[in-house]
């Protein structure tokens, strides 16, 4: 497909004086000697949710496996990702750590081939939690969190396997805010559902939105509308412009995301 | 938050598991790397040891024909001429694999394209046990079935070079078999269902099209199975007659070169010329063995530059 | 030629070759069990072989055949699992890699007679382990480990990728993520390589002549004590198995009924060895049903 050309120095960054939960300055992915990603100089709001949208291979996908460093085996990733204070973009840093304070939620549902409550014990046990009763509080808590509680809370130990799509990526999602990250990146979690489920998933961010700083990949602007504060507007491994969510999609400012919001694009 | 931070700084429960795990299976691997390279110091250093330290001529070792390690020539040469067994190795690898094709390629375009229904059931399962069957029983069955019947047929002993090829043929046919079906069923569907509609007769989208797709893999198939062949000791050792002569006819007892291994080995003394010739009949399995290997990344690599 | 006839003579030519196979693999399986089941008696499995008169059984070197498979499944399996994963889930994408992949794919071509006697060399020689069910199980790792790492690495990527990320993401190591999620999934897989590649060891002779050893001496089944050399658990002890006892009476022995024993000792093997076959595939698809389906 070819899209039109448009400027990459054409940017909008718009600025909100709030809590910042994750800043990334000057971030570059390379694979092998392919430069993917560009210049991703963006700053995530505490307790809000930020969107990241534009069309497929924009690089929006590849930046956000970056904050969490699940790019760190495939690719060189270059920048600073400041969390807290500290650069989490080194190597001198607890990658394990990095990932337990800030969770990831995947494009298709992959629950463990286990009991739905062992898919969200599993990481627990592993990260020192023991008490029977504390976990058995998480899985609750974590069900609740996602949505799920009340449909599953009588077959806690029947296999994952058995619920529907969009039952195991709430799972996903619950399995992920046991873990009480600070941060939940989730990169398309509904687009391998239907409707229905599609709806479940945005009422459910809707609801972590007061617990969690949520940064969310989607090529659906609608939802993106729908439910996120900011947005970020990616193009060809560039971050064009990032502002309010209702700006962005009444009056931006960068012609290539006016283009992209009204259809004109490619 | 200054919790946080230091943990963040510092390894855990998990960089720990992670360098014991890497520990764990990189010494695995390595344990294998090195379990291949003394195979291959050992049988090389030994294999050579007949021109090193017994001084015997290299060429007179792979061009001679009289095979009595324990006497010498008029010359006061040592009789290690290895021609009569690489002849006759390589008689019954070619000939079993020149027969077993044309029966696997009709047997995997049966099981592939013309019966698919028989061929996932009952052939699978057969071709299955058949690649399992040890090659002591193929052996034991060319010892009564075969031999007799050669005899009964030619006259003669019955052991010999007719034997030993069609005891091979029965054992590579199953392995020749399995890897070409593979090959077939990795030609796309579309190509037959395209060519069928364009009118073209089934054997036309056999001969044209379907074949000639399959061809890097029905080539590895057969490299595979000759492989097999050349290297089979036991069944073909019960069937060859293990005469160390030059093959003058089908019918004539001879031997291979891993037929003289597994009689020999045990009546020779380490050290000894005898026994050091022997272990050069080794090294020349061991090479062939990697001139195998070679041609299947060879025709492997063939293959992927076609597509 | 009119390709319609072109066509007919094709299809003619298969189905000849084809009904030639069929009869060929009907009179072999036909032949080993037809004139080996009559032999396979109670007696004949339980009772001592014999070198010089007839009525001799098996029952030493069915146990030996066992015993030795179950020490190389010990030996192997551990080294298979580790360069298994290895391969699959930590070898970086370069010529070591590949170099690497070469090596087994070289170990797992050489003639089991080479192997055999490089065993025969270093162990039953070089470290003085002499003809014994250990130096018989070290020459059968070396041919059963090519064989076992690949189905280990081809179980193991056959997991989706997705349950690496979903580890991953939890923050669990990738060592804990291997062998807590993927492993398990893998299992089903993994178990039907072991059954398969237990049947070529079951069946192997020729790497086991000159390690093994051809002799069975006599044994009792009442000695526990694996130092004793009497005790059948013994693994110094020199032990033939039971394909071997086939090649060596076939061969050299002076049995009188040599070929009953054989066909009966053949009958024995493959019927051990299509167990294994349909166990592999009905354990594989029985653990497979078990994992992914809810319990």
């Amino acid at each position: 497909m070819a899209f039109k050309d448009y400027d990459f120095n054409d940017t909008y960054f718009a600025t909100f004086d709030d809590e910042k939960a994750l800043v990334t300055k000057d971030i570059q992915v390379y694979y092998g000697d392919n430069h993917a990603f560009h210049d991703g100089n963006l700053s995530f709001s505490r307790n809000k949710i930020t969107a990241l949208i534009g069309a497929s291979g924009s690089g929006k996908s590849t930046y956000l496996r970056c904050l969490n460093r699940m790019n760190d085996d495939v690719a060189r990733v270059t920048g600073q990702i400041m969390y807290r204070g500290m650069n989490i973009n080194s190597s001198d840093v607890n990658v394990y750590e990095v990932r337990s304070h800030i969770g990831m939620v995947f494009q298709r549902p992959n629950p463990f081939a286990k009991s739905i409550r062992e898919n969200i014990t599993f990481a627990l046990k592993q990260h020192g939690l023991k008490n029977k009763s504390e976990l058995d509080k998480r899985v609750e808590e974590s069900l609740r969190g996602a949505s799920l509680w009340d449909e599953v809370k009588d077959r806690l130990d029947k296999s994952a396997l058995s619920l529907s799509g969009g039952q195991a990526q709430r799972l996903c999602i619950a399995r992920a805010i046991a873990m009480k990250p600070d941060i939940l990146l989730m990169d398309e979690p509904a687009s391998a559902l239907d409707p229905i489920s599609t709806k479940n998933i945005e009422n459910t961010l809707n609801q972590l939105k007061k617990d969690y700083t949520i940064i969310i990949v989607t090529h659906n602007m609608q939802q993106a509308s729908r439910i996120s504060d900011y947005t970020s507007f990616f193009h060809l491994g560039h971050a064009l412009e990032f502002d309010r969510t209702e700006r962005i999609f009444t009056n931006p400012h960068v012609k290539a995301t006016e283009d992209y919001i009204s259809g004109n694009f490619g | 938050m200054d919790q946080i931070k230091a943990k963040l700084m510092k390894p855990s429960k998990e960089t720990k598991q992670e360098t014991v795990g890497k520990i764990i299976s990189y010494t695995c691997i390595v344990a294998i790397m090195l379990l291949v390279l003394l195979v291959l110091y050992f049988i090389i250093s030994f294999g050579m040891s007949t021109f090193t330290k017994n001084n015997v001529n290299l060429w007179s070792f792979l061009s001679g024909t009289n095979w009595s390690p324990g006497q010498v020539d008029a010359h006061g040469n040592p009789e290690v001429g290895a021609l009569p067994m690489i002849v006759t190795s390589f008689a019954v690898t070619i000939l079993s694999a020149l027969v077993a094709t044309p029966f696997a390629i009709a047997v995997s375009l049966f099981m592939t394209i013309i019966a698919p229904k028989h061929g996932k059931g009952f052939l699978q399962a057969i071709i299955e046990l058949l690649v399992g069957i040890p090659s002591v029983v193929y052996g034991y069955i060319g010892l009564t079935l075969v031999v007799p019947f050669i005899r009964h047929l030619y006259g003669g002993t019955g052991f010999g070079i007719l034997s030993g090829t069609i005891v091979l043929f029965v054992m590579v046919l199953p392995t020749i078999t399995s890897l070409t079906v593979d090959s077939l069923k990795a030609v796309p569907r579309y190509y037959l269902e395209a060519s069928l509609a364009l009118g073209a007769t089934r054997w036309q989208t056999i001969y044209k099209v379907i074949l000639r797709a399959a061809t890097p893999g029905i080539l590895t198939a057969i490299i595979f199975g000759m492989a097999r062949a050349f290297g089979e000791a036991l069944a073909v050792q019960m069937v060859i007659g293990n005469a160390t002569l030059m093959p003058k006819s089908l019918l004539t007892p001879a031997a291979t070169l891993t037929s003289q291994l597994t009689t020999g080995i045990g009546n020779t003394v380490m050290g000894s010329l005898p026994n050091n010739a022997l272990w050069s009949l080794a090294l020349i399995l061991l090479l062939m063995s990697l001139v195998f290997n070679i041609a299947v990344k060879f025709v492997g690599s063939k293959g992927d530059l076609n597509k | 030629m009119n390709p319609k006839i072109a066509n007919k003579i094709a299809d003619a030519v298969i189905y000849i070759l084809v009904a030639i196979v069929v009869i060929i693999l009907a009179l072999l399986i036909g032949f080993i069990l037809i004139t080996g089941i009559p032999h396979i008696s109670w007696h004949f499995l339980t009772s001592v072989s014999q070198s010089f008169s007839a009525g001799g059984g098996i029952r030493d070197q069915l146990f030996n055949s066992i015993y030795l498979l179950i020490l190389t499944l010990i030996i192997s399996f551990p080294i298979a699992l580790g360069s298994g994963i290895y391969l699959a889930e930590y070898a970086p994408k370069n010529w070591f890699t590949s170099l690497i992949q070469t090596a087994i794919e070289v170990l797992s071509s050489l003639p089991s007679i080479i192997v055999g006697l490089f065993c025969y060399l270093l162990f039953v020689i070089e470290f003085q382990l002499g003809f014994s069910i250990l130096s018989g199980a070290i020459a059968l790792t070396f041919f059963n480990l090519p064989l076992l790492t690949r189905s280990i690495q081809e179980s193991l990527e056959s997991v989706p990728d997705l349950q690496r990320q979903a580890g991953a993401s939890l923050g669990l190591s990738r060592w804990k993520t291997i062998t807590g999620i993927i492993f398990p999934i893998a299992i089903p897989g993994i178990i039907t390589g072991i059954i398969l590649s237990a049947g070529r060891v079951f069946g192997e002779a020729a790497a086991l002549i000159y390690t093994a050893g051809e002799s069975a001496p006599a044994i009792s089944y009442s000695n526990f004590n694996p130092f004793n050399p009497a005790s059948f658990l013994n693994p110094m002890r020199p032990a033939e198995t039971l394909a071997v006892h086939i090649w060596k009476v076939n061969t050299e022995g002076v049995t009188p009924d040599a070929s009953q024993i054989s066909s009966g000792s053949s009958a024995v093997l493959i019927i051990v060895i299509l167990i294994f076959n349909l166990g592999a595939h009905y354990l594989g698809k029985h653990l497979y049903d078990k994992m992914t389906a809810s319990k």
